[in-house]
């Protein structure tokens, strides 16, 4: 009868003390404005994603030393999602619900995005997407300072074409949603500036692919047809440094088929060892060597704040500076941190960017950016050899998929839709009940 | 592969006494999903309310529960290793998800009534055969139990029949793990690659977005939790169940004696994958997503660690492990992130080198003593 | 998208090409203006740094047909970064790194202009497309080089478009030749040229050179020819030459697609082979397995962190230094933890999969989170070229032979010394050999620690083809499985071959079915043989089978 009591006891008091820890919520402080960092810190996303962090626990820290924000300090939530796709939805809601945050910077794979979209539109909260992706979205809850493809792959494309004079393609990817989108909008895109199928060859490989050997031949078979060829790369992450290693030991150099890549930037390259890569491309709204007074104090207050003098900066880090200083103009224009009004107010605010002009948020939730092409060098640095002539609006709906030429997205009234059909007039998908 | 070291200690309990604390568990269960529904409803300034963050949470914990039972099913209770249940797990999980994005109906993003958005995307004009039936309920729970059991049937009937065991079915459950989640990264397999299946809206027409719908489905996972444990209860109560401990004891010896050794560890292995579909059909609701990262072999053998932790061949132990390691993680990686991998692979040593029979096994080792004195 | 620019600039690259040959190759009678070029190079010079686009591949063109002695130089200068723009004086200079300052010399390197330091200099900014054109420039110029490789590169660069070398050139060339190579490749130039001919008797003999010349341009010549050629022989000696070519070129491919897979089975034989051993000789899981090899990856890295200027060497000293670190941690892990679950192999299996995420984990802590560089040295890269269509990289052929080195000292420890007898002996009957005063424990924790220092050897071969950061191990965890249990535990020799197998099947089935298709297709393919045969390709006979 003893023990029965006793293991009563214990499984009673394992229970109770679950729940007492569970029901254990933060309460939010008056005197500070939260902000969500919702960056994976672990796992296999944290290679890129913690930088992001520590970009964003700076920000902070920064605004903080200006002021703060409407006569408050800021306050950095940070929660690890630990590249758990699921866990990015779990994470997200207890920012918003227990942590009462009332801005969100965070996330960097497609499907991250996906996964706590949802939560952000039933909670109505917003969140700062910093990383180029596919396009095909617009929530009135998320912000999207990355690059669209009309931001990075269309540009490098003419880029490729009329500078070096490419005619045939290969469009080479992990098998996942930005590559799928981004190679099917260029592939239109080719396909209606006269380049014939047989000229586009479309490859996909799985994550971490680390045996090279067949493509690069296929590759390279492809492109020694006489025409000039370059491949456009949406290789992902890890897979690159054995891409390149094969290309360079069969004997491919940038010189015969050049390889631009827009997931290759220079936080990846400082894990690599670059003289394979040298010579390559790589397309982004941002390059660490961008020539500008604003970027030169960016790099400067990075390297005080990581005490180290070798950390690099990136694209996606100049989109959380433009989102951040974004978010923070609107909050200052509305007067106040509640989410509808900052989305009223930051339609339309411009911010510094730091290749030295100025961004805006546009009403399709996405912003204005120059296009750059850069050079590999042999120190992990790019440069630049092409840039557009202007800012490139970044278009939600792609015009070159016949899913989405129709859709426009426009956040202001009346239209207020971010899935708008000009042709049937009807606004359908997110944020529609 | 026989393990002479187990073989005392679960046939050394007399019934009664596992009757005891099978009724606690339940008992406790009970008081557990009551309790939450309750505080749950309290206003949130009261110092016991559980908010629906929590309430969600605990759902998901729930459905990793009734994964663990399914797991102790197979390896506690007939001594096959699974590293691949999060497989089982997983297709339960698409199954269910499948049903939610026809759900969505026309309220995607391309609007499209009958083709969910990534099969827009793709170009795709019309469902692949697979996903015909998957707008009915009925059609979609029976598939849950299904589809998980017959390949589990498929891959059991080759398996044991050829007499695999030990390491080498673990290995080859590890490789099947691998090669669902190499398959179902694949766009062309018609279920969403990398991105999964996500953006559900309702389950039988109700919200998922309501708090209440979360309670519910809380509530469900907690139900089925219980029913799951009465199952499994009573199957190893029967004369199955101790067939079942006698092929984990002494395979061969039950063989020589004249039992269908085959058919028994199919029927239970099969039984133990359609229990790991509905928690996985439990879990989508609630998570909102499910992609091909759930086949991950890390995530099985994580499954097979909260069993060992909990004390395998103890249901209540399962159901411990998974509840408490699982509130560890959430606790850790919100606490300290970088030290939460450096914890569970202590917790895997440390559990095997010293707590072979788990937190249940000390739990009953301190009644056992003090019975004895 | 502009297509007309591409054949633009090849009409700028031909036309410069011949008034650079006509400069080079007749009687040099330019010789005596070449002083008095200097205010000329300096002009082009500031074309090339201040002009945009095709302003800067015309200043390189009329550089290069100044026909100065050291135009080469001046070529190569640019293109290796030693000629640089002093910003202060805004003047282009050769300049020579000197500790911390850089000694400069004017363009003609008559005048001494003192020194600076780095950042007051900076290099001449070169694109590709500019990397490309210069490299061609050079190449050319080399036509009449002393050295036969340069001459060689200089002929290859002309493949393209024969007709710019001028027929008198080329057979004084053929004439005065000695080097086979470069007479060979001056034989097909001419084959390329005749192949235009108008006489059917020249172009049945460029026909016959072109036979045996395989590569891209060749064949597509041949190909026209037969489509194309008016003279009814031709067309059929064309066509039949065609036939020849592309089965020859089928052939190659073949043979190209079974070198892949040997070299990818080479990898998977030198990561599953240290598994062979503490899995099938000890009938140890050791999930820790990948991280070993991960380890000796970085010890990889950590050996041209110490020798940064001598990449093959530390390369080299790699291996014993992964070998001796992953062993002694293999040792480490058999004392502290394994030798208390000998006969528990799924506890094994639970255990060293807690010690590889916190092997994992160490390396995150106490490294980085990101993947470190590794450097290749300079005799790994490269091809060895069998002809115009196989040729195999470098890389891929050493670790095939280094795969085979590795197996073969194996083979030898355990079947030919006193330490694998005494393996051979624990494995088959531990009692027995304890009774016949084997140390069974000192020989398991040998093992173990052997099997963990294979594992590094495979980790520096990693190193050289794959990323290397704190994943690395998970990515081959479940292939190293599937070899040793394909090719039967406990037999050395089943490893190999099941390693060779599964590359080769993967390889062949890769361009039907797409990578990763290939991959899942093995898998499934492993799933069943193993429920046919559970024991693998070549079983393990007696007494030790029962006692697993």
């Amino acid at each position: 009868m003893l023990s029965t009591r006793n293991s009563r006891r214990s499984l009673a008091a394992i229970a109770g003390i679950g729940l007492a820890g569970l029901s254990l919520s933060l309460h939010a402080q008056d005197d500070t404005i939260k902000v969500g960092v919702l960056h994976s810190l672990s796992g296999t996303m944290a290679i890129s994603e913690t930088t992001l962090k520590d970009t964003m626990l700076m920000l902070i820290d920064q605004q903080n030393a200006n002021g703060g924000l409407l006569g408050k300090q800021l306050e950095a939530v940070v929660v690890d999602p630990a590249s758990d796709w699921p866990l990015f939805a779990e994470k997200a809601r207890e920012l918003i619900e227990q942590e009462g945050v009332v801005a969100t910077f965070g996330a960097w794979t497609s499907v991250s995005r996906k996964s706590v979209l949802p939560v952000f539109e039933e909670l109505d909260s917003l969140l700062f997407y910093p990383v180029q992706y596919e396009g095909e979205e617009s929530s009135k809850n998320v912000f999207y300072t990355g690059a669209a493809p009309n931001q990075q792959a269309i540009p490098a494309v003419d880029y490729l074409s009329d500078e070096i004079g490419v005619e045939r393609w290969v469009l080479a990817g992990t098998d996942y949603v930005y590559p799928r989108t981004t190679n099917k909008i260029l592939e239109a895109y080719l396909k209606a500036n006269g380049v014939s199928d047989e000229d586009i060859m479309i490859n996909y490989t799985p994550f971490g692919h680390a045996d090279w050997q067949s493509i690069v031949a296929d590759i390279k078979r492809f492109g020694s047809e006489g025409k000039k060829t370059a491949v456009v790369s949406t290789v992902n992450g890890d897979a690159n440094v054995p891409f390149y290693k094969e290309l360079g030991n069969q004997g491919i150099s940038a010189e015969d088929i050049p390889v631009v890549a827009f997931s290759v930037g220079e936080e990846e390259l400082s894990g690599f060892d670059t003289s394979p890569l040298v010579g390559h491309l790589a397309a982004w709204n941002y390059f660490m060597s961008v020539d500008a007074e604003v970027n030169d104090e960016f790099i400067d207050s990075w390297l005080e704040f990581t005490g180290d003098e070798d950390r690099v900066t990136n694209d996606p880090m100049e989109a959380h500076y433009i989102g951040f200083n974004m978010w923070v103009k609107a909050v200052e224009k509305a007067g106040s941190t509640d989410a509808a009004a900052v989305q009223d107010a930051i339609i339309g605010v411009a911010v510094p960017n730091l290749s030295g002009g100025y961004s805006a948020m546009m009403p399709n939730h996405h912003i204005t950016k120059p296009v750059l092409i850069g050079e590999i060098q042999d120190d992990g640095q790019f440069e630049i050899v092409w840039e557009t002539a202007g800012l490139v609006a970044g278009d939600a709906w792609s015009d070159f998929l016949d899913s989405s030429k129709e859709i426009i997205s426009d956040w202001r009234a009346p239209l207020s839709c971010g899935n708008y059909n000009v042709t049937t007039n009807v606004c359908s998908g997110q944020n529609l009940e | 592969m026989s393990e002479t070291s187990t073989t005392e200690q679960t046939t050394g309990i007399r019934p009664q006494r596992s009757r005891m604390s099978s009724i606690l568990f339940i008992l406790t269960l009970i008081a557990l999903i009551i309790g939450v529904s309750v505080c749950n409803k309290l206003p949130a300034e009261h110092p016991l309310y559980v908010s629906n963050y929590m309430v969600t949470l605990l759902g998901k914990y729930l459905t990793y529960a009734i994964l663990a039972v399914a797991v102790d099913l197979v390896w506690g209770y007939l001594g096959i290793l699974s590293l691949g249940h999060a497989a089982f797990f997983a297709l339960g999980g698409y199954v269910m998800g499948m049903h939610l994005m026809r759900q969505i109906g026309d309220r995607g993003v391309y609007g499209n009534p009958d083709l969910p958005d990534f099969m827009v995307f793709l170009n795709w004009t019309e469902l692949p055969w697979y996903w015909l039936g998957s707008d009915h309920f009925a059609f979609t729970a029976l598939m849950i139990l299904l589809v998980p059991g017959l390949l589990a049937f498929l891959f059991g009937w080759f398996a044991f029949r050829s007499r695999v065991n030990g390491v080498y079915l673990s290995i080859i459950t590890q490789a099947l793990t691998y090669a669902l989640m190499l398959a179902f990264f694949r766009n062309e397999m018609g279920f969403g690659g990398n991105n999964g299946l996500t953006d559900f809206r309702e389950l039988l027409g109700f919200d998922l977005r309501s708090d209440d719908v979360r309670l519910g489905l809380f509530i469900a996972s907690g139900v089925a939790l219980l029913l799951v444990y009465l199952l499994c209860d009573s199957i190893l109560r029967s004369r199955l169940g101790k067939v079942a401990i006698a092929i984990r004891d002494a395979e061969d010896r039950t063989r020589f004696i004249g039992y269908r050794v085959e058919s028994v560890k199919l029927a239970l292995f099969t039984l133990s994958a359609m229990i790991a579909g509905i928690a996985g059909a439990l879990y989508v609701p609630q998570v909102g997503i499910i992609n091909p990262g759930e086949f991950a072999p890390l995530n099985s053998i994580e499954v097979v660690v909260w069993v060992a932790i909990g004390g395998r061949g103890t249901l209540y132990g399962a159901v411990l492990g998974a509840l408490g390691v699982n509130y560890a993680k959430t606790w850790f990686t919100g606490a300290f992130p970088e030290a939460w991998l450096f914890a569970l692979g202590l917790l895997f040593v440390v559990v095997t080198l010293l707590l072979p029979r788990g937190v249940a096994g000390l739990l009953k080792f301190k009644r056992s003593s003090k019975a004895a004195s | 998208m502009s297509l007309t620019f591409h054949a633009l600039q090849r009409l700028i690259r031909a036309a410069s090409l011949l008034t650079l040959l006509a400069a080079t190759c007749s009687i040099q009678t330019a010789r005596a203006d070449v002083q008095t070029g200097i205010d000329e190079l300096d002009a082009l010079f500031t074309q090339f740094v201040e002009g945009k686009g095709t302003q800067r591949t015309e200043a390189l063109d009329a550089l290069a047909a100044l026909g100065r002695e050291d135009t080469r130089e001046l070529l190569n200068g640019i293109l290796e970064g030693d000629l640089m723009l002093h910003k202060e004086t805004d003047t282009i200079v050769w300049a020579t790194a000197q500790g911390r300052e850089y000694t400069m010399l004017s363009l003609d390197k008559q005048t001494d202009l003192g020194s600076d330091r780095k950042r007051r200099l900076s290099r001449l900014k070169v694109t590709n497309q500019l990397r490309g054109h210069l490299r061609s420039l050079i190449a050319s110029l080399g036509l009449r080089s002393d050295d036969p490789v340069e001459r060689l590169a200089a002929i290859d660069a002309l493949m393209e478009s024969p007709e710019d070398l001028p027929d008198d050139t080329l057979q004084d060339m053929l004439a005065n030749e000695t080097d086979s190579k470069v007479s060979d490749a001056l034989l097909s130039l001419q084959a390329r040229k005749l192949a235009s001919s108008a006489q059917p008797e020249e172009r049945l003999q460029a026909l016959a050179t072109l036979s045996d010349d395989l590569s891209n341009d060749s064949r597509s010549l041949v190909q026209n020819m037969a489509e194309n050629d008016e003279d009814e022989n031709v067309m059929t000696l064309a066509a039949q030459i065609a036939r020849d070519q592309a089965a020859k070129v089928r052939l190659y491919a073949k043979a190209e697609t079974v070198f892949f897979g040997l070299s990818l089975g080479s990898v998977l034989v030198l990561a599953a082979i240290g598994l062979a051993i503490s899995f099938g000789v000890m009938g140890v899981i050791n999930m820790a397995h990948g991280e070993l090899i991960m380890l000796g990856a970085y010890c990889t890295w950590a050996m041209q962190q110490l020798m940064p200027n001598n990449l093959g060497l530390s390369l080299l000293l790699s291996i014993p230094v992964a070998f001796l670190f992953t062993g002694m941690i293999g040792i480490l892990i058999e004392r502290s933890v394994i030798r208390f679950l000998y006969g528990r192999p799924l506890e094994t299996l639970l255990a060293t999969f807690g010690i590889s995420l916190i092997l994992q984990q160490l390396v995150r802590t106490f490294i980085s989170s990101q993947n470190v560089p590794v450097a290749n040295p300079a005799f790994m890269s490269g091809v060895l070229e069998v002809n115009s269509v196989l040729s195999l990289t470098l890389n891929r052929l050493y670790i095939l032979a280094f795969c085979l080195i590795v197996f073969a000292m194996l083979l030898v420890l355990l079947k030919r010394s006193r330490f694998g007898l005494e393996v051979r002996a624990v494995s088959q009957n531990r009692a027995m050999a304890r009774a016949m005063g084997v140390p069974s424990a000192r020989i398991d924790s040998l093992t173990f620690g052997l099997g963990a220092g294979i594992a590094g050897i495979a980790g520096v071969a990693l190193s050289q083809l794959t990323n290397v950061g704190p994943n690395l191990g998970q990515a081959y965890i479940v292939d190293s499985f599937m070899v040793v249990v394909f090719g039967g535990v406990g037999n050395l020799w089943g490893t190999l071959i099941s390693g060779m197998t599964l590359g080769i099947a993967n390889k062949l089935m890769e361009p039907w079915a797409g990578a990763i298709l290939a991959k899942i297709l093995v898998l499934v393919f492993l799933i069943m043989f193993i429920q046919k045969r559970p024991r693998g390709l070549f079983p393990q006979r007696g007494r030790a089978v029962e006692a697993h």
